[in-house]
Formats: structure tokens, C-alpha cells, sequence
């Protein structure tokens, strides 16, 4: 997972509230047997409508997203983050956001970051006076950028930390390798071995 | 819903603990600060092809190898045909699926017993009959049902994906403490009664999230007289009562057991191990947060009405009339539940009828649970209308009910003898009850469509299921016996 630092990217404005999971990646996408490649699935229903926002050419190359309140609730599917980010997103700001959804996006690399619904309104016009215009995120200050001006939005000390480390779960665990390390070499010979003992 | 009280029954001990205490302080590699969860180590991660792929696929985006191949083993069970073995996999996902756990396998170095292999099999029985199941371990799995393996006094659970692809590159977990909940069952099981039983009448007390958040330690002279497949079945459903885990003490019932297996300790390695193990039982005034007591004596034969393993009461009994159901939420699920299962309160139990039995899953298709089938339908022949179907759980439990003739007691009666995996338990495979059929099901749950679409479900032991395909309606081996005298 790469580390998070600052990033600059075209902005989207997704103007729907309560866009859930199942809006973000339906069920019938969750059959795979691959973790990457989602990005087809994005919005697959939603895409269905030639007027939805992505289907602009213009935000063809869109990575930072500002939606409406309650991005990302319901079916816990950690595939609805892995879509978002294999389309190229980065980040997402929305007033609120699904915890398990927030949860799994701090742990893939995607940063969610809370704006209230007017900052996020203000941004949807902005966006809509200039399509295609970038917005920078500085994840170190805390804020994201956008026609000038600069708004401060909330993420816990803990996702913000790992985000800026580039650690998911397993690089977490890993800082700890010399720990595991020492435990393996206490382990008592009778404990199960599946092959046979390799040579230590 | 619970009846669950905080006191616990002998007086508290400074430093007494219990058997999930103990295993899990023995698996510590970090204890968490500051509410950050403790790290714990794994002694033994298995693998199927259904929650496997994409953690696979994780390791190769970061060109992360699998930390412990030698504590990894794999078998598919969850899609595989239980007729035609040799042929190719009709169904494009589960054939998708298996071959990407073939392929993954491969890569990453991981043994792998594959469809027509002697030791494939339901992972949960494989495990155990392998010897690798042993007390005092951790054992994890992208399977609910994991909880099997606590019946040897393992601390094991089920996990998701993203924690499968943890496991694979650290052998570790990030956990926060489960607490602990004491079931103790004392006196004497009726003959008939067995531990598929007492499961079903534990989650019927306690609710299916009565042992939400808690590892569920099974006590009691009830559960130390039961064989290691009865404990199985016992802590198989542990899940289905909303627990993490269940666990039994290890005792000489579970040291004999594992005597002797392909993977179990040798020589020095046993007496070591056999030392430790004896360590292990919960120590006397250990403290539980929760403590269930059932008297043995007063079990019957059990069957579920509903969608859930909780609405569930005695074959004796009625199907309950949701009307009188204080709790209302319980009782607007009974009231779905009827509906489903297209029932009428104050029906008898022993009234209904089914059109399919299904002898098989990781609760009850071990060698033991065959027999048990077997010795109730022995030279009789099932009702005419009522399909049957008897899945052993491994490759290797069908070639030893084979070795007992078992298979022509079955074909005789008139059931399908079938090669092994999960089946009809969950119908990932072809083995799909019809919209509508009824099933008395020896496997784990009751849920709408579980067994294929519509398909209607009662969870029953082994000694129930024979006796329904017998009679062709929900029927105990009394009375099996009783007709006979008539």
C-alpha cells in the first residue's frame, strides 16, 4: 500500500445522498475470485443513465470524490472500496460515511475524510464553474484544495497515521516480524506441522 | 432472551483461568496498548476454495510470500460435485473456483487435497481426522464453522477473506479478547438423545446471539461422556449461537483420539505435548462472564420449526403459535419463519411431512454419525416418497464406512450413497432442495434458501434422519421401533 501524503486530482462532484454499497458495487460483481479489476463494476447501475456524473467525459480521469451524506452504508463488502480505488479514486469527502465502509477504505488506502454537507455544496459548485478542475488534498495539514480555497476536513488520528505510514492491517503486523519471529522460535515441536520441518 | 448470569458457581481464585484463557495468553506474540488489539499467533491456518482467491490474489499485488507454508493445508469442499467426480465441474463459478485454488496452491507452495485425493474432504473433517487438530492450538479458517475444532480444547474460529490474506503472510491475527461463557450440561443423555440434541436445545435457550462476542466452553459429565464426534458436532454449531468459538476441555477421550493419527506428536514430542495438554482445563474457581446450565436428563430428541437454529423444540412438540411469543421482534420472526416453512401453530411435529433427507455436513458426517444413520435403517426400506441422500464428509470417512459395509446398508434402504464435501448443506454444488421441498437436514442451518431456493429445512440429528426417511415424517427412533411392534 502506497503511502498518502498530498494529492492532486480532478474532482468529482457525486450530488446523491445515501449512494450505499450495493449503489457503489452490486452483488452480481462479488463472484470473482480476483481482488483487483473492479473497475468495471463501479456505479454499474448507476453508469446505466447516460446522465450519471462519470459518464462525463470530462471526469473521465476523476480520483477525488465529493458526495452527499451516508456514502458507503450497508453490505459490509470490503470489494466496494477495492472498485473506487481500482478506478483510479483516491479520496472521498461526504458529510458522513458507512463505519464498516470507512473502516475498509483506511485499511486499502483510500482516505475518507469528513466536510459538512455546506462545504460540500460549496465544492459541487465550484467543481460544476470549472469540470475537470483538480482538487489537492494535503493529508499532513489536513485539508483539501479547490478553486483557491482551502477547507479543512476531519479523519481519526489513527487512519490518518496509517494512511501517511502506507501501512494496511499486514504492514502494521509486519513492524512487529522480529516479534513473530522470536514467538515461532519458542514454539514447542509437537504442534501440528502440515509439510515437513523445514530446515531452520 | 439469554439466561445467562453473571455469578459464577464456584468462588473466584486470584489467578484462576480459564482452558480459552489459557490458550489464548500461550498464542500472545503482543499484548495490545492503549485499546490496540493483542496480536496472536496461528498454529494452523486451513483453506477452501470459496474464501481463499482474493487473499491469494492480495499476497500477489504486494509480492507478499505465505509466512508458514507448514502450518497451511488446503482441501476443496464447498463446490465439489458429490456425483461424477472425474467429470469437469459443470457450474462456471464453482469451477472458477476450484481452479484458482488449484493454481494458488501451486504458486504459493501450499498442500493441497484436491477432488479424487484420499484425504479431500470438508475442511472441519479433514482437520481432526489428519491428527492436525490438536488441544492447545489456534486454529483458523475462512469458514464459520471452524468452531469444530474447539472440541479438542483448540481455541478455533472462523475468519473473513482480508484476515485469511493476514494469516497467509504473518501467521498472526490482530485480535481484541473474546470473553467466555461456561455451557455446563450434567447427568445423563436418554438413549436416542445425542449431542446434535443438545446443541440444538443450547441454541434454543440462549438464542442465536446468545453467545455473541464469547468463546462457549462446553462442561459437564453430559459433555465429558461424549465421544470426539459428539464434542465436534457440539462446538460445530457454537457459530450458529453467535459465538466466536466453543470449546472442550481435553481429557484421555480426546488424548485416545488422537493417538496414532499421520500428523499427531510421536515418542518424546507426545509425552511433551500430553504433559502440556493435561495443563490446559479451565482451573478450578476460574471466573466466566457468563455461565448456562441444561440438565441432561430432561433432553429429548430436537428439531427446528424455523429459519433460524433457535426455533428449534422437542420432536415431542407443536409447532409453537407465534401469537404467544412475548418478545416482539422474536415474534415477528416466528411468524415469517411459519410462513416459509409453510406451517400452522399447534401442528404436531411428528405430523410433518418431507420430501428429502440429508445425512451429511461438517456437523454430523463423520464415520460415527454414518453408523448411527445406519443402525436405525438397517435392512428396512425408506418411505416411497422421500428422497435420500448420504454424503460422507472426506474422501477417506466414505472409504471406511465402505470398509463396514455401511454403503450397501444405505444403497439397500434405498438412499443415494454420494462422494464426500458439503452438498446439500449449503448447495454451492448441484445438491439443491427444489422451491418448496421439505428436507430433514443432519447439517447447521435452517436459513431461507440454504439448501437451494424455497427449499425448506428441519435440522435433526443422525438418529432423527434415519427415522424420517423411514416413516417419511418427522420421526424419533422410538418410534421407528414402535411400528416394528406392531
Amino acid at each position: 500500500m502506497d503511502a498518502f501524503t498530498t494529492y492532486t486530482g480532478v474532482a468529482v462532484p457525486l450530488k446523491r445522498s445515501a449512494v450505499d454499497t450495493d449503489q457503489i458495487i452490486p452483488a452480481v460483481y462479488l463472484k470473482r475470485v480476483t481482488k483487483t479489476g473492479f473497475e468495471d463494476a463501479l456505479f454499474a447501475h448507476l453508469r446505466q443513465d447516460p446522465a450519471f456524473v462519470l459518464n462525463d467525459p470530462v471526469y473521465a480521469q476523476g480520483s477525488i470524490l465529493f458526495a452527499g451524506p451516508d456514502f458507503g452504508t450497508g453490505s459490509s463488502r470490503e470489494h466496494a472500496v477495492w472498485a473506487l480505488r481500482d478506478s483510479g479514486f483516491r479520496a472521498v469527502f461526504a458529510p458522513r460515511f458507512g463505519d464498516i465502509f470507512r473502516g475498509n477504505s483506511g485499511k486499502q488506502g483510500l482516505l475518507t475524510g469528513v466536510l459538512s454537507e455546506e462545504v460540500i455544496a460549496t465544492c459541487w459548485a465550484a467543481i460544476e464553474a470549472d469540470p475537470g478542475a483538480a482538487a489537492t488534498v494535503d493529508l499532513q495539514a489536513g485539508t483539501v484544495t479547490l478553486s483557491g480555497e482551502t477547507y479543512p476536513f476531519e479523519i481519526d488520528a489513527y487512519t490518518r497515521w496509517r494512511l501517511l505510514e502506507g501501512l494496511d492491517d499486514i504492514g502494521l503486523t509486519l513492524r512487529d516480524e522480529s516479534r513473530i519471529t522470536q514467538f515461532e522460535q519458542g514454539r514447542e515441536a509437537w504442534r501440528p506441522q502440515t509439510l515437513p520441518v523445514r530446515e531452520r | 432472551m439469554s439466561e445467562t448470569a453473571p455469578a459464577p458457581q464456584a468462588p473466584r481464585r486470584a489467578g484462576a483461568r480459564t482452558l480459552a484463557e489459557k490458550v489464548w495468553a500461550d498464542h500472545l506474540v503482543k499484548r495490545g496498548e492503549d485499546g490496540a488489539p493483542d496480536l496472536v499467533y496461528i498454529d494452523l491456518h486451513l483453506l477452501h476454495e470459496v474464501t481463499s482467491p482474493q487473499a491469494f490474489d492480495g499476497l500477489r499485488a504486494e509480492g507478499r510470500p505465505v509466512r508458514r507454508p507448514d502450518l497451511t493445508i488446503a482441501t476443496e469442499d464447498h463446490n465439489t460435485p458429490t456425483i461424477d467426480i472425474d467429470k469437469p465441474i459443470a457450474d462456471i463459478t464453482s469451477r472458477t473456483q476450484i481452479e484458482t485454488l488449484r493454481r494458488n496452491a501451486e504458486e504459493f507452495g501450499i498442500r493441497l487435497h484436491s477432488l479424487g485425493d484420499v484425504e479431500q474432504g470438508i475442511v472441519h473433517i479433514v482437520g481432526p481426522q489428519l491428527g492436525l487438530t490438536m488441544p492447545g492450538i489456534t486454529v483458523v479458517c475462512g469458514d464459520s464453522h471452524t468452531s469444530t475444532h474447539g472440541a479438542f480444547g483448540a481455541m478455533a474460529f472462523g475468519i473473513g477473506t482480508s484476515e485469511v490474506e493476514h494469516v497467509l503472510a504473518t501467521q498472526t491475527l490482530p485480535l481484541k479478547p473474546f470473553k467466555t461463557m461456561a455451557i455446563t450440561v450434567e447427568g445423563a443423555l436418554k438413549p436416542g438423545v445425542t449431542a446434535k440434541d443438545v446443541i440444538l436445545a443450547v441454541i434454543a435457550k440462549i438464542g442465536t446471539n446468545g453467545g455473541q462476542g464469547h468463546v462457549l466452553e462446553y462442561r459437564g459429565s453430559a459433555i465429558r461422556a461424549l465421544s470426539m464426534e459428539g464434542r465436534m458436532t457440539i462446538c460445530n454449531m457454537s457459530i450458529e449461537a453467535g459465538a466466536r468459538a466453543g470449546m472442550v476441555a481435553p481429557d484421555q477421550t480426546t488424548f485416545d483420539y488422537l493417538e496414532g493419527r499421520p500428523h499427531a506428536p510421536k515418542g518424546a514430542d507426545w509425552d511433551a505435548a500430553v504433559a502440556y495438554w493435561r495443563t490446559l482445563p479451565s482451573d478450578e474457581g476460574a471466573v466466566f462472564d457468563a455461565e448456562v446450565l441444561l440438565d441432561a436428563d430432561e433432553l429429548e430428541p430436537f428439531v427446528t420449526w424455523g429459519t433460524n437454529p433457535g426455533q428449534g423444540t422437542t420432536l415431542a412438540g407443536e409447532v409453537p403459535d407465534p401469537a404467544a411469543i412475548a418478545d416482539p421482534q422474536l415474534r415477528d420472526s416466528a411468524q415469517r419463519a411459519l410462513e416459509y416453512m409453510d406451517l400452522t401453530p399447534g401442528t404436531r411435529l411428528k405430523d410433518i411431512k418431507v420430501d428429502a433427507v440429508f445425512m451429511g455436513s461438517c456437523t454430523n458426517s463423520r464415520v460415527e454419525d454414518l453408523r448411527a444413520f445406519a443402525s436405525i435403517v438397517k435392512g428396512r426400506r425408506k418411505a416411497d416418497h422421500v428422497r435420500v441422500m448420504v454424503v460422507p464428509g472426506s474422501a477417506r470417512v466414505r472409504l471406511e464406512a465402505e470398509a463396514e459395509g455401511l454403503d450397501k446398508i444405505f444403497t439397500d434402504f434405498g438412499a443415494e450413497w454420494r462422494f464426500a464435501g458439503c452438498s446439500m448443506c449449503l448447495g454451492m454444488n448441484p445438491d439443491q432442495l427444489a422451491p418448496g421441498e421439505r428436507c430433514a437436514s443432519t447439517s447447521n442451518r435452517n436459513f431461507e434458501g440454504r439448501q437451494g431456493k424455497g427449499g425448506r429445512t428441519h435440522l435433526v440429528s443422525p438418529l432423527v434422519a434415519a427415522a424420517t426417511a423411514i416413516r417419511g415424517t418427522l420421526s424419533s427412533p422410538s418410534d421407528v421401533e414402535a411400528e416394528a411392534l406392531v
